[in-house]
């Protein structure tokens, strides 16, 4: 584990973890080494008229993310995050900071498949 | 009219803009009392319902499919050239082999034309079904949209490319004003508009009519369900030079007769005249045309 994304609506790490993914606001890219924090806006995930998921995905990858915290993970951003190598965390915490103290102290189980259907 | 149709082999689509407004009524009824065989086209593929009414004996049915990438794994090399190429997000490959995801596929093959290794090929996906079929004087076909696609257009277009160049044809569209009402339209001589008197009937009848005149089609409004208050549509088809071809009452034995699945113009005699006169109405439109908005 390197590079950890979240989902978020806001710009730190006491930031809300937004539930979705395909049209969350932001990702908040933790980097595990130098404890530092990047965003990069989902701009093209959230204004996809379809495959949001799919180019959210894309985005996470790009910025060089091994590892991506949400809510929920539908089955086709699911897919393409497996074939490029980013384990997915499912977190129902309710700010991004309590999501990453969890993920750190081994609290939640790698997802195994995506967690919801399409378009939940 | 298209060259290659035969002269009064017009083509009468039956729109609405607002969803439950009759289209299905009419274009059904207006097909029964059409005083010649006619052609029934139900391009409302996401939930064709004509054959509920029609019940054709026999309908033989042929599938539409459209051409999706497939991947070689053995020569893709994950460069990524398909993803970058691809707008719907059908084909993403990010350093690993391409996925494919055949739901958003458009069809267009560009992937396979840029693929620098040719690892990809293309492979019929079924997405849908067009069944013919005959009861009395009409010519059924349906579309049908498989479960789970969303790609409206080429059902409807097959749907089209079955029509027959020597025989007239009623098209019965989709709610709405959309991609799938605009390729049920293409090609058509006139449009029957079918409203009911809401606010909302009328709102979306004024969507309607600026897609026909965008598309330069000359139409006409069926009013269903006429009830009391039709001063405000009256007045809006009178300063849009829109004719009104019929006004059907609120009338519950309507409803009774199209609830049992059986045609409102054979059942009750009026309605029949009524339909005959709609008919009659149209072929004089298209033969004198002066209803273009």
């Amino acid at each position: 584990m390197n590079k950890i994304a979240f989902t978020t609506a806001g710009q730190e790490l006491s930031a809300a973890l937004d539930p979705r993914f395909g049209r969350a606001a932001r990702f908040l890219i933790y980097d595990l080494q130098s404890k530092s924090v990047q965003i990069i806006e989902n701009q093209q995930g959230r204004n996809a008229a379809q495959g949001a998921g799919i180019q959210a995905a894309e985005t996470v990858v790009k910025a060089g993310v091994d590892t991506l915290v949400t809510g929920h993970c539908g089955p086709k951003a699911f897919k393409v995050l497996a074939a490029a190598g980013v384990q997915v965390f499912n977190c129902n915490a309710a700010t991004v900071d309590e999501a990453l103290h969890e993920l750190l102290v081994g609290r939640l189980p790698a997802a195994e498949n995506s967690d919801v259907e399409g378009h939940w | 009219m298209a060259a290659a149709r035969k002269q009064n082999a017009y083509r009468i689509a039956v729109a609405s803009g607002k969803g439950g407004t009759g289209k299905t009524t009419v274009a059904l009824n207006l097909a029964a009392m059409f005083g010649e065989p006619v052609q029934l086209a139900d391009c409302d593929v996401e939930e064709p319902n004509d054959n509920l009414f029609l019940r054709c004996e026999q309908l033989t049915p042929h599938e539409v499919t459209m051409l999706v990438p497939e991947v070689d794994p053995q020569r893709c090399n994950g460069c990524g050239a398909c993803g970058e190429l691809c707008q719907f997000r059908g084909i993403v490959s990010l350093g690993s082999r391409a996925l494919v995801f055949p739901e958003l596929c458009h069809g267009c093959g560009g992937c396979a034309l840029v693929c620098p290794t040719g690892a990809l090929t293309e492979h019929p996906h079924r997405i849908g079904t067009i069944s013919v079929g005959q009861s009395g004087t009409i010519r059924l076909i349906e579309g049908r949209l498989e479960v789970g696609v969303s790609l409206v257009p080429p059902v409807i277009r097959a749907v089209r490319d079955q029509l027959l160049d020597d025989v007239p044809a009623i098209l019965d569209a989709p709610p709405g004003t959309s991609c799938p009402v605009v390729a049920t339209l293409r090609e058509s001589d006139y449009l029957v508009l079918v409203t009911d008197p809401t606010p909302f009937g009328l709102h979306d009848l004024k969507l309607a009519v600026a897609l026909a005149k965008e598309l330069g089609l000359p139409c006409g409004v069926v009013v269903n369900r006429a009830g009391e208050d039709l001063v405000g549509l009256h007045s809006y088809c009178q300063a849009e030079n829109l004719p009104i071809l019929l006004s059907l009452p609120d009338d519950r034995q309507i409803a009774e007769v199209t609830s049992r699945g059986d045609l409102v113009a054979l059942a009750l005699p009026e309605y029949g005249q009524m339909f005959s006169e709609l008919a009659t109405k149209l072929k004089h439109e298209l033969t004198h045309p002066g209803g273009t908005p």
